[in-house]
């Protein structure tokens, strides 16, 4: 939704979110809404300015969020509140799900389908009775499937809508399970685990419910302190299903806000660095699923109903773009050339890889890992271990220093002269320093001029990679490696200006936006592309983004002058088709009039026959609200959705209040303990999420549940003034001058309890690291009563460090890597420490045991390592992946050693590539996607046995 | 003795002009013409030496806020909120207001650091050294760790001994030419961004 759709909401929750603090200008339009009249709650572990500015505040303990929705959702259910008309056209309430499905409440805290051994869930399950329906999102889909879902998506036909029962008496319907799943989510258990007073509770849920229907909508606004657990994703959909039983989707005033943290973090998901992803939601090859021709693929991954029908074309032209001419139907649009995925290939487990030599060189993009990155010590045992790095960013951070201040140096585990990393720091350029897009927290791209001229050797990321690609391409012109094809079938010809060279960002935006390939006309709509190769698209998403040559509505700056007529569509561009509003099609009711006159946005307009209204309607612009599929005609894409289906991106157009597929930890949220909480669970026997991605090893231990020795709840958050782990505001004069230190906030109870005063020194640790770090005493944070006893939660701000103007210890330091089983986002916000009073003595800081160097293993001892893997099958979490990885690129590494600077003949070359390959899959086994996959593995261990065996 | 009467003199007439409450008390308002005095009268905007304006966007949250950035000669004098702006109206918030100190922040690095394996300090080199360097080792590492097959005979084409991290703060022209290259070129699969975490 858009930021200044908030002004029109009559509640607004926040929650996971500071704001007031940290996204102080997208609040005005929560000022703007409470000045006409709207509900403003703030549910948080503390009291902040957003607090303050809010009618209610509802303190939880953090890490409770899931109990505080699911209370809400029962409360909705029990006094029948939901949005009756719109819930039953809008919504999969009335699905009738399979009877193998069993819930947490009959399996204590599971649902069916959990396979103990390998960590993970089959989805069979959780299917609609008679047809299993694939997931929503392309991005899913490569994530997902593990053998058996494979075989049950294999045939991706779809004869009939699935089966419903709009009585909702079905015992699987989706309404019963609903009912019977927060059944125990009662207001007083709702007391008991997340510590608000019931009376505050009810509240809550009074205003949410009283404003939401007809003429009344709520949002809900949340930023990391809900995805930064490893309920997050979970969490998230907790919420949805309030506001699809509220109505409050698709229409002004209502929806989800996610407020996102940096400029483009949108962006970088939308165009994503990500490793599971291509351009816009397409999901990147995976080794391990029926991916190996393009042909495979599209007839895998292809959904036979909704928008997500069209994905052979957006992945087709996406091809198109990034191979060109050499991209023909003949060669499968160079779709080998894409590198494919062997299992998790994302921050979390690069971490871990790379403290076990497996990565040698890294580059490091305006990102400062040391300080943002959980576990900050092992990120930098990681980086010691690293063969090159380069750092491109516009300070010297953390990261690019840690070789001569960092924490391992400080406390002696290594000198500088130990460690062999060779680091390159590039200068990199601010914003108004070049030319280019960002995307906002609501999908809105906009463009930004370059102004000033970089000074030195500041330059653009673009320039870096544009002049690293053009000296690749020449380094690799002469090869006739099959392997080298992909760099030199690259189209890479970017124009370059003034005296810097600096490559035309504008050239690039339009080979994102698409473009027929013969006439390298640029198309105005992703309708335009077509997956025979005529068309090239580098986001299908951002087309229409500069339908022409001379227009670039990414850089329009035309406002709506009073009132919202337009939505504001002459600002910028919203992806998709400069939308504002996604799924706008359920602001109106069935039948296509405006629920009420005060929430209206799109309608349908019979006269002419199309959709009319404040925004781009989010719908076949021509398909009539009475339009029902011919089933009898096997209908595809949007054919098979009816003129009331509003969720076109759903396979069956309808809000999920159950999600059959594209979750890993369930179709529904449940209230699991964090990973580290001072209590046991009081709702089910079952501690903590069962997916979660977990990696124990020496330097990342988690604590055990109510750990005596780590009695507090600890939380980080940043400052109004100190943004992230990006070194900019603490470099910058006056953000540093007002925030000049780190402090640990710390409830007046306990600091009485441990005899603390205000600034006193305090030591914070876990089993990961201690920091010291001064006191800051303040009742913002308040003893909780949890299960009957005191719970203490401490918190600290994560955006200090040792350089800059304001510096202090990283709060990182305390936290441990593990992740969400959906998305492997770390977990910041809800784990457990210990405070003492006083300061880190030499004698404190415990050193970590100096690391022997890594002897080179003989291929004998490696193919050990491997037999022991393939003896025990040990869980993700066993230390013998690691030992086994060690040891391989120990090995790799003496080889390489023999062959030094030297070119390595050919029969070296193919050695490597059968060891590289080893590698591959053990580490594919070591982070899956889905469960292990023990096959890859053995006939990697016979490939080593053979490789070893000739020498 | 005279000389410095007329100078008290002076000052009490100097301050007696510029004193703002009896010209409140007279009706003038205290947000402009009785809130002058003889300095602020010869005070001019800093944006008057600006020789170009140009709209750009918050670095910071993904609010999205817009900016004008003034500038002399290629170099920023003053940063402030674009008040056609939908979003913010012309308001920033304290990082936002303060963009001028991250452009011209002493801290910031103007040339290439180049630390060698085992030192024990940054050395200043040429960034087209830099460049050269930085792509022959991408090369020598890429074809070192690559893969073309796994043992079971499927086609990966990829490498895990490169991995690229990036911060959400990179344009999506830059995010794109990083995927494209390290992804669709070299065959790197660990491609990441703050954007997950």
């Amino acid at each position: 939704m858009q930021l200044w759709s908030l002004a029109h909401a009559d509640c607004i929750v926040i929650m996971g979110s500071n704001m007031a603090e940290n996204h102080p200008v997208g609040f005005r339009f929560v000022t703007q809404a409470k000045q006409r009249g709207a509900t403003i709650i703030h549910v948080d572990p503390r009291f902040t300015r957003t607090s303050a500015l809010s009618d209610t505040y509802a303190p939880i303990r953090s890490g409770t969020d899931i109990a505080f929705l699911g209370g809400i959702i029962r409360y909705i259910l029990a006094d029948d509140l939901w949005f009756r008309e719109w819930v039953m056209a809008y919504t999969n309430i009335a699905a009738v799900i399979t009877y193998k499905y069993k819930g947490p409440e009959d399996l204590e805290g599971y649902f069916s389908g959990f396979r103990d051994k390998d960590g993970c869930y089959n989805v069979e399950n959780w299917q609609p009775a008679g047809e299993p329906e694939p997931s929503p999102l392309a991005e899913h889909h490569a994530g997902h499937h593990t053998s058996t879902t494979e075989t049950l998506f294999g045939a991706r036909k779809s004869h009939h809508p699935p089966p419903e029962d709009p009585t909702l008496h079905d015992p699987n319907c989706v309404y019963q399970i609903l009912k019977r799943h927060y059944e125990r989510y009662t207001p007083e258990a709702v007391e008991r685990i997340t510590g608000c007073p019931r009376d505050t509770f009810l509240r809550v849920c009074e205003a949410l419910t009283s404003n939401s229907g007809r003429d009344r909508t709520s949002s809900f606004c949340y930023a990391v302190g809900w995805t930064h657990h490893e309920t997050g994703v979970q969490i998230i959909r907790a919420c949805c299903i309030i506001q699809s039983l509220l109505g409050n989707m698709g229409r002004p005033g209502g929806g989800i806000m996610a407020l996102r943290g940096h400029c483009s973090i949108q962006g970088s998901t939308d165009i994503p660095t990500l490793y599971n992803m291509l351009p816009t939601y397409l999901p990147q090859p995976n080794a391990h699923k029926p991916h190996h021709s393009l042909k495979d693929l599209l007839e895998a991954e292809t959904v036979p109903t909704g928008w997500w029908h069209n994905f052979p074309k957006y992945f087709v032209s996406l091809l198109k773009a990034w191979y060109g001419d050499n991209a023909t139907p003949d060669n499968e649009f160079c779709f080998s050339y894409l590198p494919k995925l062997t299992g998790d290939h994302s921050q979390l487990p690069i971490s871990l890889a790379t403290c076990d030599g497996v990565t040698r060189g890294m580059f490091v993009f305006g990102q400062n890992p040391v300080v943002g990155s959980v576990n900050s010590d092992l990120i930098e045992r990681g980086l010691a271990k690293l063969e090159w790095l380069v750092v491109r960013d516009s300070f010297e951070t953390e990261t690019a220093s840690f070789w001569k201040k960092g924490r391992l140096v400080q406390r002696g585990e290594l000198r500088p002269e130990d460690i062999s990393t060779e680091i390159f720091l590039l200068p990199a350029c601010a914003p108004a320093e070049k030319d280019g897009t960002l995307t906002n927290t609501g999908r809105l791209v906009q463009w930004h001029d370059k102004i000033l001229e970089p000074v030195g050797d500041n330059r653009s990321d673009l320039w870096f990679m544009v002049h690293l690609g053009n000296r690749l391409k020449q380094l690799y012109a002469d090869s006739t490696e099959a392997r080298d094809r992909p760099i030199q079938a690259l189209t890479w010809d970017y124009r370059l200006r003034g005296k810097q060279q600096e490559p035309d960002a504008l050239q690039v935006l339009q080979e994102i936006n698409g473009c027929t390939w013969a006439d390298k006309k640029l198309v105005a709509s992703f309708q335009e592309l077509k997956d025979d190769g005529s068309t090239a698209c580098g986001g299908w998403l951002y087309a229409g983004i500069t339908p022409s040559a001379d227009h670039n509505q990414a850089r329009a700056r035309q406002p709506d002058a009073i009132g919202m007529e337009t939505n504001h569509r002459g600002w910028g561009f919203a992806w998709p088709s400069n939308r504002r509003e996604m799924y706008n099609r359920a602001s109106a009711d069935p039948e296509g009039r405006p629920w009420s006159e005060a929430k209206r946005l799109v309608w349908w307009n019979d006269a002419e026959g199309k959709w009319d209204g404040n925004d781009v309607p989010d719908f076949v612009e021509t398909k009539p609200p009475g339009y029902r599929p011919d089933w009898s005609k096997n209908p595809q894409g949007m054919e098979a959705l009816a003129g009331t289906d509003p969720f076109i991106m759903v396979p069956h157009g309808r809000s999920q209040i159950f999600v059959p597929s594209g979750l890993k930890d369930g179709p529904l949220p449940v209230h699991y303990e964090p990973m580290e909480s001072p209590i046991a669970n009081p709702l089910y026997k079952r501690q903590v999420d069962p997916a979660t991605k977990t990696w124990p090893r020496p330097g990342n231990e988690y604590h055990a549940p109510a750990d005596p020795r780590f009695p507090y709840v600890f939380t980080t958050y940043r400052l109004t003034e100190l943004h992230c782990g990006g070194l900019s505001t603490r470099a910058m004069p006056h953000t540093a001058e007002l925030q000049p230190e780190a402090f640990v906030e710390v409830p007046p109870e306990l600091a009485q309890e441990k005899g603390v005063a205000q600034l006193d020194w305090v030591v914070l640790s876990t089993l990961r690291g201690e920091i010291e770090v001064k006191a800051m005493i303040t009742d913002r944070l308040r003893p909780f009563t949890i299960d009957g006893r005191t719970v203490y939660q401490i918190g600290m701000p994560w955006v200090f460090g040792w350089e800059g103007y304001a510096r202090g210890d990283i709060a990182n330091v305390l936290l441990a890597i593990f992740g969400d089983a959906n998305t492997s986002i770390h977990s910041t916000k809800a784990l457990t420490c210990n405070l003492r009073k006083g300061r880190l003595g030499g004698s404190a800081s415990q050193p970590m045991p100096k690391t022997p160097p890594v002897k080179a293993p003989s291929g004998q001892e490696v193919l050990r390592r491997i037999d022991k893997l393939l003896a025990d099958k040990p869980d993700r979490i066993g230390h013998d992946f690691s030992a086994a990885t060690i040891a391989l690129c120990a090995y790799r590494g003496a080889l390489l050693h023999q062959t030094g600077n030297a070119a390595p003949a050919q029969k070296d070359v193919e050695r490597m590539n059968q060891l590289n390959s080893v590698i591959s899959v053990v580490y594919g086994t070591h982070y899956p996607i889905g469960g292990p996959k023990w096959e890859p593995l053995e006939k990697a261990r016979e490939r080593f046995a053979s490789l070893i065996a000739e020498d | 003795m005279p000389r410095m009467r007329r100078k008290i003199a002076d000052r009490v007439q100097g301050f007696m002009n510029d004193w703002s409450l009896p010209r409140q008390f007279a009706g003038e308002s205290p947000y402009s013409t009785a809130a002058q005095s003889t300095q602020s009268k010869t005070l001019r905007p800093r944006l008057e030496d600006a020789d170009t304006v140009g709209t750009s966007i918050c670095p910071f949250c993904a609010v999205g806020c817009s900016q004008l950035v003034y500038a002399k000669k290629g170099r920023p004098i003053h940063v402030e909120g674009d008040p056609r702006s939908p979003i913010n109206q012309g308001t920033l918030c304290p990082k936002g207001a303060g963009t001028l100190g991250l452009l011209t922040s002493p801290l910031r690095l103007n040339y290439v650091q180049y630390r060698a394996p085992h030192s024990t300090k940054w050395e200043r080199k040429p960034l087209d050294w830099a460049m050269e360097r930085i792509a022959q080792i991408t090369k020598r590492t890429r074809d070192e760790t690559f893969t073309h097959t796994l043992p079971d005979g499927s086609a990966v084409n990829h490498t895990l001994g490169i991995a690229s991290i990036g911060g959400a703060t990179m344009d999506n022209e830059e995010n794109y030419l990083i995927k494209k290259f390290f992804g669709g070129g070299l065959g790197m699969v660990g491609i990441e961004n703050q954007a997950r975490i």
